[in-house]
């Protein structure tokens, strides 16, 4: 096959291009420039779009033997990862930018591109396991899973996917990166959001959507009970931050329960309130089988690396409906809900839709 | 594999490398009073000598450098902060538009860091300067500007410019004129004292010498500030220990492209003109950029409409033929070449355009391999351009 590595400069998609090399395949390696200005992006080795990440990407490609561009996506990053990222905020619910960059920027504008010029497929250093069932699996390094990222992915991105790692924990791909004489053997995991060159999100939102005084509502009395200057900087299930003026009548901690951008308001409420049973979702794609008529017993995942529950999933119109075994908190809008089925030889993404409520 | 970039840089020529080896086995620092010293300066300075005969300039004339880059940044910063300092209200460069980043971004920080006034040299469609729109500029600004710097021949289209023409107006308003013939040197003829320039940016690399030595024939009256201090090398405006190896190398490229120009001229120029027509049949809607008649023998540069340069560059290497898309950042992200743009080409246009650059070791069968594999190619970036437009 001639394979196009996505080539970000870190440790991971530099074996899985190493390993797409020893496969046989025809490998050539891009890196993404997605900061339009490459300064504001996180510098040094934690992120993920800086001019050190080019050169680091580029040395390892040399290392490899394979040509290596840089492709420039700012503009497609910025309007469909950044502003997007901004919007969803204001709208008051939680997106999450590296999944809409998978779904809008890896596997749809760069993958475009790659076959438009004759490649077979992307190869990316995401941890999970794409075999030859078609299947998305978790990665064996379940701390390192980033299955729950790549489950937009339709039937169609997935066929022109590979992902290398997905048998290998972070510790092999490291020892191996070490013994391919990869310089990036060592350099630290990127975190966070790569945009946000300091961490400060609020601080990042706050730039983009300015300030915008509301009051803080109690779910139980109905009473404000605090005020704040941006609902966007508030994400469901938040605790810490919250600097509300009194305490609640039962004294007890209050937490985001939701977010209404229309009248600017954030109501909190204590812990049990978080709890949800059903989710509802919107935008669903299913690649781990056939179309489901029936509702399906799974499992389902409703954030990053957070809890999994047994549930039953059924697709609606245009639409994805949950019935959770065991409520959990901290559902948001915005986050995806993943289903999985467990299996052995890794669970298996059935599907995933974008939670509305 | 089809090596189309010579402007790049070309290989280096049998008897440069051995004159180079030979050297680099001797020990001795130019500098010292020893016998050593002694043997090195002979060759350093039977090389000046050699490289002023080919170029008709004055070995005193001769400064060698570490290269393009810093042979126009001598010039450009080192004559503006000269003249600045010469003449009270002096603070003006007159820079072409389609200069090389080493003279384009030299002016550029002298704006930035050192208060300069700029004005920039227009180029028609084709790239080439006008001595008329030059003599305006100095009929206006004359007494304020440090110096005009201009190329020799562009490093992207190809285009000559009409040097002598652009010097004499300068010399006439009294504003000493540099230019950067790297691209010129052993492509057309270069005379430094017939041209009338003050000074001359030259490198080894693109004329078969070694990277990273160069030369700046500067005019005698024409006082330029150092870049680098120290040892006093150089007629004190370059310091530096020379590099024995690299200099007698770069003389020996020097004479022997300037001797061979005439010849290699004709036959690279027909081999180019060969290619030009060729693409033009494989791929009708090229649009041939530069001057038609005044340019590079080995250069053509075309725009691929509905293409994008930097995806034809990587399905062309994919077929082991190598080019450029003619400029690049450092972060290696394609901008639409400032060239282009001042030719007055849009975006598009800019972005699509792709050079082939012959040199002397450049033969009919690389031309071959090219238009074999264009359109497929040409095919392939348009299907990849057209998402572009149509994002899902
Ligand atoms: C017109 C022109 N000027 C200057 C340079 C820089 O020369 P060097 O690579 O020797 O620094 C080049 C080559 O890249 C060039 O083409």
């Amino acid at each position: 096959m001639r394979v196009l590595a996505a080539m970000s400069g870190g440790v991971d998609s530099a074996v899985a291009a190493a390993r797409a090399v020893e496969a046989g395949h025809d490998v050539t390696g891009v890196h993404l420039a997605l900061a339009r200005n490459p300064q504001t992006y996180r510098t040094g080795a934690r992120g993920c779009c800086t001019l050190e990440d080019s050169r680091d990407a580029r040395r390892a490609a040399d290392v490899l033997g394979i040509p290596f561009y840089v492709w420039d996506m700012a503009d497609r990053f910025h309007a469909d990862v950044v502003d997007d990222f901004v919007a969803e905020y204001a709208a008051g619910r939680t997106p999450n930018p590296c999944l809409r960059c998978n779904e809008k920027i890896k596997f749809a504008a760069v993958l475009d591109r790659a076959v438009a010029l004759g490649f077979d497929a992307v190869v990316t250093g995401h941890h999970a396991r794409l075999g030859a069932d078609g299947l998305l699996r978790r990665s064996v390094d379940l701390a390192k899973d980033q299955s729950y990222v790549l489950a937009v992915l339709t039937r169609e991105q997935l066929d022109r996917s590979v992902f290398p790692l997905g048998d290998s924990t972070k510790a092999q791909v490291r020892e191996e990166a070490a013994r391919r004489g990869l310089a990036v053997a060592d350099k630290p995991d990127s975190h966070d959001i790569c945009f946000i060159a300091d961490g400060d999100t609020r601080g990042f939102l706050a730039g983009r959507l300015g300030e915008a005084p509301g009051e803080v509502v109690d779910a139980l009395t109905g009473a404000v009970v605090g005020s704040h200057t941006g609902a966007y900087q508030y994400t469901v299930g938040q605790r810490r931050g919250l600097h509300l003026d009194r305490p609640a009548p039962d004294g007890r901690p209050r937490y985001v329960l939701s977010i209404t951008p229309k009248t600017n308001t954030v109501t909190v409420g204590p812990a049990e309130a978080l709890e949800v049973s059903t989710v509802r979702a919107e935008r669903p794609v299913w690649t781990g089988g056939a179309r489901p008529t029936a509702p399906v017993e799974c499992e389902v995942q409703l954030r990053a690396h957070g809890d999994v529950v047994p549930a039953t999933v059924e697709l609606t119109d245009g639409g994805l409906h949950a019935e959770l075994r065991r409520p959990l908190r901290g559902v948001a809008a915005g986050q995806a809900i993943v289903a999985y089925r467990p299996d052995p030889a890794g669970d298996v993404v059935l599907g995933s839709a974008t939670i509305t409520a | 594999m089809a090596y189309l970039d010579h402007a790049a840089t070309t290989p280096m020529l049998d008897a440069a490398l051995e004159a180079y080896v030979a050297t680099a086995r001797e020990v001795g620092n130019a500098s010292s009073l020893h016998a050593a010293g002694r043997r090195a300066r002979r060759r350093v300075e039977e090389s000046r000598e050699r490289v002023a005969a080919a170029l008709g300039a004055r070995p005193s004339e001769v400064i060698f450098t570490g290269g393009g880059t810093e042979s126009d940044n001598l010039a450009v910063k080192g004559i503006f902060w000269s003249r600045r300092a010469a003449g009270a209200g002096r603070d003006r460069v007159v820079c072409s538009a389609v200069e090389h980043h080493a003279v384009l971004d030299a002016v550029d920080w002298l704006v930035r860091h050192e208060g300069a006034e700029v004005s920039w040299l227009p180029v028609d469609a084709e790239g080439r300067l006008s001595p008329q729109r030059l003599g305006a500029e100095l009929d206006q600004h004359g007494d304020r500007v440090t110096l005009v710097t201009a190329m020799w021949a562009n490093n992207e289209v190809g285009t000559v410019q009409p040097v002598a023409d652009l010097a004499a107006v300068a010399a006439g308003h009294g504003v000493p004129f540099h230019t950067d013939a790297v691209q010129a040197v052993g492509q057309v003829p270069v005379d430094f004292a017939a041209s009338g320039v003050a000074a001359l940016t030259v490198t080894g690399h693109k004329l078969g010498g070694p990277t990273g030595v160069g030369v700046l024939l500067l005019a005698r009256d024409v006082t330029a500030t150092p870049l680098l201090h120290g040892g006093g090398q150089e007629r004190d405006v370059r310091s530096g220990t020379l590099d024995a190896a690299g200099i007698v190398a770069f003389a020996v490229a020097v004479e022997t492209a300037v001797k061979a120009q005439q010849e290699y001229a004709a036959r690279v120029a027909a081999l180019r003109d060969d290619l030009v027509a060729r693409v033009r049949r494989a791929v009708p809607e090229v649009v041939f950029n530069g001057d038609p008649v005044d340019r590079l023998p080995g250069n053509a540069h075309f725009s691929f409409t509905g293409c994008e340069g930097d995806a034809l560059l990587l399905l062309l290497d994919a077929q082991g033929i190598a080019c450029s898309t003619g400029s690049a950042c450092s972060a290696g992200v394609a901008q639409p070449s400032h060239v282009l743009l001042a030719m007055g080409a849009d975006d598009d246009r800019a972005r699509s355009s792709l050079r082939f650059s012959l040199g002397h070791t450049s033969t009919a069968a690389d031309v071959d391999a090219l238009i074999t594999a264009l359109p497929a190619a040409v095919d392939r970036a348009r299907r990849a351009a057209a998402l572009r437009s149509t994002p899902r």
